[in-house]
């Protein structure tokens, strides 16, 4: 829903950042404002998990130069645990197996380590589990995932739903999803995207990495962006992935080509 | 630090086993410092034998002494162990004995084998036979408060589909010393279990030895030991294969931190007439400081030509994209870490025998440091 007077969330500006010596951002311009759902498309390799990473603060990349607002606040000073604390939430492609930690425990410190922040008191083991079991209910899981170590052994559609309840807890105000569609069956797909629908609302804002058209039938961005070489190309409503399921992504070449053009004879400058 | 060996506790140990201290030229031996062990009183413990008043669970009666020389000495021939320096300076210490012989499903049994503060050598000595199809889960326990050393042999013979589950954990102390030699040989359809859990002592030698006499059964070797500070944690195990279609799956792992030191040696024997073996051994450990040492080396040797033997060993630091996913959740880098480290332990701990919970074998192992 698109509210120009809804807060701002989450402002980047100009974004580069690389990893060891290679550029991977290269000027990534994108607002957020509450209640908003959009979506990022691109190509396999186009930069969108590294933005995704460098907004959780992934310690592999460096940020060369730009700046990330989150509400009013510099992102970028903050440890990604901190970033989490204050709402920031991250579902990763390759979810991490942990062996030997109880994915039950993992949920519940991470939840109070949420709650602490926002000044509310932790949850002890019993409380805690009758709050998971009633959010388990958003992704259709089994409890005896709870009993199991952190996403080792599970499925590709487990990890993925194993995120969903993670973002269930922690209630993010800027929850980035990448490509939390991918793997899932087509029933698996449908529950997962009901879960994000549910957890949307006028205070909070998605950004959904995606490849696919069928996770945005079921949910609908008010923005679509397409990624290519480490920046936005182009932004549009939810008509744009439509056309790019038709088009492919043979024009981004040529803008590209464009940009280069331009940008070597006047410095850059992508609005 | 272990205070200045007594040359004579050197000579007094010698004089035990019949045999010098094995020496760093010694392959078996090369990078484990004694020092620890020598350093001990030399003196028997005099502390009450701890296997006086064990209250034995329905299905376990003791042997009497007369079966027990003619049933021990097979099993220390089949693993090679009569001839190994800690069984023999065992031998040599008059150690106190439990003989026991497992029939049908047995109830479990845990030992306390707590050395205290008391100083000098505690020689014990442990010898469990297993009828044809008996099940059985033990719990031995060590503890030490001080500059001492325990002694442990233990012997198993395990019958035709017999089962047993075989958990040492033991928490110890820098000044003290572990030896723990452990014979046991397997008939065929029998199910071995053993888990080790060894941390906090100065100096520990474990060193299991299995052998499948004629093939066919199971074995499955959990360990996991922690070196801190200056400690050395040493364990050398060996399996053998007499016949065909014998398993083995063993896991060893290390947690090595401050400037201790661990060294893993792990043998696969599969002569040519085990084929179908099927063995797999994985050695992973942890490094949690720059200045700890991890020495890790599988022997296989391997004259069968119809087998599976995989292995495979790991050094590494805790990991990067582990870690963050743990922060990425709201939890802070040091609290991530201490889940991470106890998830890595936990994997092997959670396979102690079922008694093991109520002694929290983490927190005996990993206790808080400042
Ligand atoms: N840690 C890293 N080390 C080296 N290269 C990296 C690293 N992270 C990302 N890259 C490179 O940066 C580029 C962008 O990768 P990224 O994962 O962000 O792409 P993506 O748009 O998410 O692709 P996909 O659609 O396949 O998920 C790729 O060329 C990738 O190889
Ligand atoms: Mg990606």
């Amino acid at each position: 829903m698109i509210r120009p007077d809804a807060p701002l969330l989450l402002e980047i500006r100009d974004l580069h950042a690389r990893v060891e010596d290679q550029p991977i951002l290269k000027g990534v311009n994108l607002t957020l404002r509450a209640g908003e759902i959009h979506a990022v498309m691109g190509r396999n390799g186009s930069g969108k998990s590294t933005l995704s990473k460098v907004l959780a603060g992934h310690p592999a990349y460096t940020v060369t130069a730009g700046s990330v607002t989150y509400r009013g606040a510099d992102l970028l000073e903050l440890d990604p645990e901190q970033r989490a604390r204050i709402g920031l939430f991250l579902g990763f492609q390759y979810p991490v197996e942990i062996p030997g930690v109880s994915n039950l425990e993992f949920l519940r410190v991470a939840t109070n380590a949420r709650r602490a922040e926002r000044g509310e008191e932790e949850l002890d083991t019993f409380a805690f589990e009758d709050l998971v079991r009633e959010r388990l209910k958003v992704v259709q899981m089994d409890p005896a995932f709870l009993e199991r170590s952190v996403n080792e052994g599970f499925s590709g559609g487990e990890k993925k739903r194993n995120e969903i309840l993670q973002m269930a807890l922690l209630e993010p105000l800027v929850a980035i999803l990448d490509e939390t569609d991918s793997g899932l069956d087509i029933d698996a797909l449908r529950i997962v995207a009901e879960g994000v629908s549910q957890l949307a609302g006028p205070d909070n804002a998605t950004l959904l990495i995606t490849h696919y058209q069928r996770l945005l039938d079921l949910i609908t961005p008010d923005y679509v962006h397409v990624m290519a070489a480490g920046r936005i190309l182009r932004t549009g409503g939810k008509e744009l992935a439509l056309e790019l399921e038709r088009t492919g992504y043979d024009w981004v070449d040529q803008e590209l080509a464009n940009l280069e053009a331009t940008s070597e004879r006047e410095p850059v400058e992508v609005a | 630090m272990p205070a200045v060996a007594l040359p004579a506790t050197a000579d007094w140990l010698a004089a035990l086993a019949g045999e010098p201290l094995p020496g760093r030229r010694q392959e078996d031996w090369r990078f484990t410092d004694l020092a620890p062990l020598q350093a001990v009183a030399p003196q028997l413990w005099a502390g009450p034998d701890p296997f006086a008043h064990v209250v034995l669970p329905a299905g376990v009666t003791r042997l009497d002494g007369a079966e027990i020389q003619a049933l021990a000495d097979p099993i220390l021939h089949a693993t090679g162990s009569a001839t190994a320096w800690p069984v023999r300076l065992n031998q040599g210490a008059s150690p106190h004995g439990l003989a026991l012989r497992v029939s049908g499903a047995a109830g479990p049994l845990q030992l306390q084998l707590d050395a205290g503060d008391g100083p000098g050598l505690l020689a014990l000595q442990l010898l469990l036979v297993l009828e044809e199809g008996a099940s059985f889960e033990l719990l031995v326990r060590h503890a030490s408060r001080g500059a001492n050393a325990t002694s442990l042999v233990t012997l198993v013979q395990l019958g035709r589909g017999a089962r047993l589950n075989l958990g040492v954990l033991a928490a110890g102390d820098a000044r003290a010393s572990l030896l723990s030699h452990l014979a046991i040989s397997q008939a065929p359809a029998s199910e071995l279990q053993l888990t080790t859990a060894v941390g906090g002592w100065g100096l520990s030698r474990l060193e299991p030895r299995v052998c499948q006499l004629e093939g066919a059964a199971q074995t499955r070797l959990r360990a996991l030991q922690l070196v801190d500070g200056q400690e050395l944690a040493d364990t050398h195990s060996q399996v053998s294969f007499g016949g065909p279609e014998g398993e083995l799956d063993q896991l060893h792992k290390v947690v090595a931190d401050g400037a201790g030191r661990s060294v893993f040696n792990g043998a696969v024997r599969v002569p040519r007439q085990a084929q179908q073996t099927n063995a797999a051994q994985l050695s992973r450990s942890l490094l949690l400081s720059e200045r700890a040492r991890v020495d890790t080396k599988p022997e296989l040797e391997i004259v069968a030509d119809d087998v599976k033997c995989a292995h495979g060993a790991t050094v590494s630091r805790l990991q990067q994209n582990e870690l963050f996913y743990l922060q990425s959740r709201g939890i802070a880098a040091d609290q991530a870490s201490k889940l991470l480290l106890r998830g890595y332990c936990e994997e092997v701990l959670r396979e102690l025998p079922a008694a093991a919970a109520a002694c929290h074998p983490l927190q005996l192992l990993l206790p808080e440091r400042p």
